[in-house]
């Protein structure tokens, strides 16, 4: 309501940059948003900065408690586990951050249609959808696994399918609420094509929940990449990864709990990092269902 | 003289802005309301009169703080007092109706339980009388059936039962004040006019005091015995409702009954040009001196006080002896009237819309399941350069025609057909480019019809790349035209509609309507989402463009006088079928077909002289009857069994005045006659 004589001007831009201010303003933004950079650039600069070599093994040293030369100890390989584990997120933020934006665009761009078109095919599709989800998507994504094999080529695009299927929902979802504006008739009455509809108005107004909804994924699939891993079918050793050092480690927890702990506390800040950012997200964008702030 | 029950002293409310300022929102106002008074409080969007009213309660809408004053509610200080004390007095000693009371009844409990628990709450009923005293209360509001309602849930009952119930519950705990919310707002004329005989009655009855909030003047006329006039956040004139509808002394409450459409002018009425300052925004001097035609350099230096004067009326304003200079009633242009003999720029052939399918069950049974259909039998020509009004009450089906027109809904009968007696096809991907462009449709609210995340200039190019393909400079020129040509300027094209006020708003909608150059423009309520004096200068852009432009308008509004004001002919509409079409005039005058008549008997001026004609029940109707008249459940000039089994014939009158109903011209003419002459003597 309050309005200046001369309001600022309204470029590309203006709007992303004012949205990270506010994510940055909020304790949650802060702290998420720090997280997250802080293991994105680990990831990436890591190879220069371990202190070891992550598969010298020696049999001299296995399960020794932390010390001045290995600061979180050495794993029942003798490996050091700090080294690992300033290592082994790289796999899986590659993987994820590959497969987390193909999920979102797919699986927003059929959301949007299936919302746009409506009718009985998005009823059908939308079933499908449901039946789909209603299976454990362990059993899903490891039959396609066993198929396929292991290896990135196969992972990157099974997450990125399988992730972005509920992706379709929240945008349909999403999109059901633009589509019945009068906006959206007045392109339509103009007679403008469906692509220029979705591009034009549904997709700006839809794109605040896609990105909120996109965070929320990146972090499932991570937990999904680490279960996998876990489990024996992601990561293939010696290469390290979270989830199979828990995996490895997990045998000597009693006397040796560094081996999971690392692994651990590092999967667990990330997971949380990028939560806390989802929620300073929705929060900027106004688009919080516990809290609507005025957009 | 008794004691004032609500006594508003001095008082200043305002919240902190961005900029850490505190910004007010109601500044210095004083109120007293005694006991059995009934006071309005009128005043724009924005001007803080729900504010004030919520205040009275001791309630501030969130992130508002008191600055200073105090607000005693039978003597006692509200905002001294406990939570459990306020709980007690609110929705017992002091009630709230609400605007919109569909959202303030608790969906999934029954009315019946609603009301037992305000009875439980605020009453000394004994809890064996609960029922009988609930069931007592539905009557004293007038709902049908009482016993019956009170196993209802609220979505079941209608906007109008909705707010009956809603004023049964405050009465519940015998207040001896009610606030009222913008209590019609959003009703159809009959019921709203239903509803204040209604608020009028009881509270003469009960000798309750009512503080009456609205933007509606003639609602106002209608209920209040004393009026308070305010304008960004203070009181510009506070007197009887006789004194400030008749002869206003403040330059802001004349502005404002100017700006009002009346039944009885066919004139445009005078815009009130530029907007109220943002909260902090008025400087040292007079709130309103931006806007006001008699401003001095005094008032921009000095902020006047709210003066008293002797004829009784308190008024803020150095210059109010010179109020009565400026006109109150419309000097607005009459719209130009048209030739007979123009082409037809839109042709409807029997049409009927249907808005359920056949159910696939049906379908496969071969069974016949086609409903009543919501839109029949609609035939109208309109001339090029026309406007034609469309009016009739929510569910009248005036939409749903001009989505048809638009290619939004298609049509399951009948033709429609654009100048030169070309058809449109019914959908519109269906639709040729060059009638896409010819055919433009302009929304109710702004804020649903233009995307929040476009910037003007690219809601301003979407029509002009999409029909003519500019781009570059062109797009770029041609857009600033097309704001200027609405009275914007270039400078807003970088803005988004959400840095725009709501008349801007609109102006930039039209702007975009007005961009594909069309030869038809389809307005569907375009004025009732926007303050009065706004509406005002919106219907005058309109009339403006259609005068150079020559455009052709269909008119679709609730609010008679709006309409009357810029059409040409004006057709009426009930449960979706034709009651009446002819010249504007004409259908505004006797011999009018029963529900128009109904209607126009409805239409609250603001005049305390004038009182609506209730003839017809406020019943509202879901679906039209199968067979005979579409008003014969409602109509007080029903003629017996035939009204119930045949269709009504049209019947004219020489000026192309059509009627239709069983009723002949010379009976209506006569029996309406002899009703205005009774009602008058």
């Amino acid at each position: 309501m309050t309005l200046a004589a001369n309001p600022p001007r309204n470029t590309p831009w203006s709007r992303t940059i004012s949205v990270l201010r506010d994510v940055m303003s909020r304790p949650s933004g802060a702290i998420g948003l720090f997280l997250v950079a802080f293991h994105v650039v680990l990831a990436i600069v890591s190879p220069w900065i371990v202190p070891h070599d992550y598969k010298a093994m020696n049999s001299a040293m296995m399960l020794t408690g932390p010390d001045a030369a290995h600061w979180l100890g050495t794993d029942h390989l003798g490996r050091d586990v700090f080294s690992r584990v300033l290592l082994g997120g790289r796999e899986a933020l590659l993987v994820t951050g590959i497969a987390t934006p193909i999920a979102v665009t797919w699986g927003g761009f059929g959301g949007i249609l299936f919302g746009l078109i409506g009718g009985r095919v998005d009823e059908v599709l939308m079933r499908v959808v449901d039946a789909f989800l209603s299976l454990p998507w362990i059993l899903k994504m490891l039959v396609l696994i066993v198929t396929f094999g292991t290896g990135i080529e196969v992972l990157i695009p099974t997450l990125a399918f399988f992730y972005g299927i509920p992706v379709i929902r929240i945008a349909r979802a999403a999109t059901h609420d633009v589509v019945a504006r009068d906006f959206v008739s007045a392109a339509r009455a103009r007679g403008h094509s469906r692509l220029t509809i979705i591009r034009r108005e549904l997709l700006p107004n839809v794109l605040d929940t896609l990105m909120v909804e996109g965070a929320m994924r990146w972090s499932w699939m991570l937990l999904a990449f680490s279960s996998l891993s876990f489990l024996g079918f992601g990561v293939s050793p010696p290469t390290p990864d979270w989830g199979l050092m828990i995996a490895d480690a997990r045998g000597f927890m009693s006397f040796a709990p560094w081996g999971v702990l690392g692994p651990v506390i590092a999967l667990s800040s990330l997971i949380i990092g990028i939560n806390l950012t989802a929620d300073a997200l929705a929060k900027a964008l106004g688009i919080d269902r516990a809290q609507k702030a005025p957009v | 003289m008794s004691a004032p029950l609500i006594e508003i002293r001095d008082i200043s409310v305002g919240f902190t802005g961005k900029s850490g300022a505190t910004l007010p929102v109601l500044r210095n106002i004083d109120l007293t309301v005694k006991a059995g008074e009934s006071i309005g409080i009128v005043g724009e969007s924005g001007s803080g009169k729900s504010t004030l009213a919520l205040a009275a309660m001791g309630y501030l809408k969130r992130g508002l703080r008191l600055l200073e004053g105090s607000v005693a509610f039978q003597g006692q200080d509200m905002f001294a007092r406990t939570r459990t004390e306020l709980e007690k007095i609110r929705g017992g000693e002091l009630a709230l109706i609400p605007q919109n009371s569909g959202q303030s009844l608790t969906p999934t409990l029954r009315i019946g339980a609603q009301l037992i628990e305000a009875l439980r709450l605020h009453s000394d009923v004994p809890q064996a009388e609960f029922s009988a005293k609930a069931i007592e209360l539905l009557g004293q509001v007038r709902l049908p059936d009482p016993a019956a309602i009170m196993t209802r849930f609220p979505h079941e009952l209608s906007g109008g039962q909705q707010q009956r119930a809603a004023i049964a519950m405050a009465l519940a705990g015998e207040p001896t004040a009610l606030l009222l919310d913008e209590p019609t707002t959003g009703l159809d004329v009959t019921t709203q006019a239903h509803i204040l005989e209604l608020l009028r009655d009881i509270a003469r009855n009960r000798d309750m005091a009512m503080v009456y909030v609205s933007h509606d003047l003639g609602a106002i006329a209608r209920v209040c015995d004393r009026v308070v006039v305010m304008y960004a956040g203070e009181v510009v004139l506070d007197g009887s409702t006789r004194q400030v509808l008749k002869a206003p002394v403040h330059p802001y409450a004349r502005g404002l009954l100017a700006s009002i459409p009346r039944l009885s002018d066919p004139r445009l009425p005078v815009a009130l040009d530029g907007r109220p300052p943002a909260p902090g925004g008025a400087g040292q001097g007079c709130s309103f001196v931006d806007r006001c035609a008699l401003a001095q350099e005094q008032c921009r230096s000095r902020r006047p006080v709210l003066e008293r004067l002797p004829s009784g009326e308190s008024v803020r304003c150095f210059r109010h002896e010179h109020a009565e200079d400026l006109s109150l009633t419309g000097s607005g242009a009459i719209p130009a009237k048209l030739d007979s003999d123009a082409v037809p720029a839109l042709r409807l052939d029997d049409v009927a819309i249907r808005y359920n399918r056949p159910r696939l069950l049906d379908k496969l049974l071969g069974r016949d399941s086609a409903s009543v259909a919501t839109v029949d039998g609609i035939e109208i020509t309109v001339a090029k350069g026309e406007t034609l009004g469309l009016v009739g009450e929510s569910g009248s089906g005036k939409s749903t025609i001009l989505k048809a027109v638009a290619g939004l809904l298609p049509p399951s009968d009948g033709r429609i057909t654009v100048a030169g007696g070309e058809a449109l096809a019914p959908e519109v991907e269906q639709r040729s480019p060059d009638h896409l462009r010819r055919i433009q449709l302009i929304f109710q609210n702004p804020d649903d019809s233009l995307n929040p995340r476009q910037t003007i200039a690219q809601i301003l190019e979407q029509p002009l790349k999409l029909y003519f393909g500019l781009s570059g400079d062109a797009l770029h020129q041609r857009s600033a035209e097309i704001l200027e040509r609405v009275r914007l300027g270039a400078h807003y094209l970088d803005r988004l509609p959400s840095q725009l006020s709501g008349g801007e708003k609109q102006r930039v909608a039209i702007a975009r309507a007005f961009a594909a150059d069309p030869d038809l423009v389809l307005c569907d309520e375009v004025t009732s989402a926007l303050d009065v004096s706004v509406q005002a200068a919106v219907l005058d852009l309109l009339n403006d463009l259609k005068s150079t432009q020559g455009t052709t308008y269909v008119f679709v509004s609730h609010d008679l006088a709006v309409v009357r004001a810029l059409s040409d002919r004006v057709a009426v509409l009930y449960q979706g079928r034709l009651c009446e079409l002819g010249p504007s005039a004409d259908v505004y005058a006797t011999p009018s077909h029963p529900y128009t008549e109904v209607l126009l008997g409805a239409v609250l001026e603001p005049d305390p002289d004038t009182a609506p004609t209730l003839s017809a029940d406020d019943v509202v109707e879901l679906s039209p009857p199968v067979r005979g008249c579409p008003f014969q459940r409602r109509c007080p000039r029903k003629i017996g069994p035939i009204c119930d089994t045949d269709a009504p014939p049209w019947r004219y009158r020489a000026d192309g005045h059509g009627i239709r109903c069983h009723h002949t011209i010379e009976d209506l003419e006569t029996v309406q006659r002899k009703d205005v002459a009774e009602r008058c003597a």
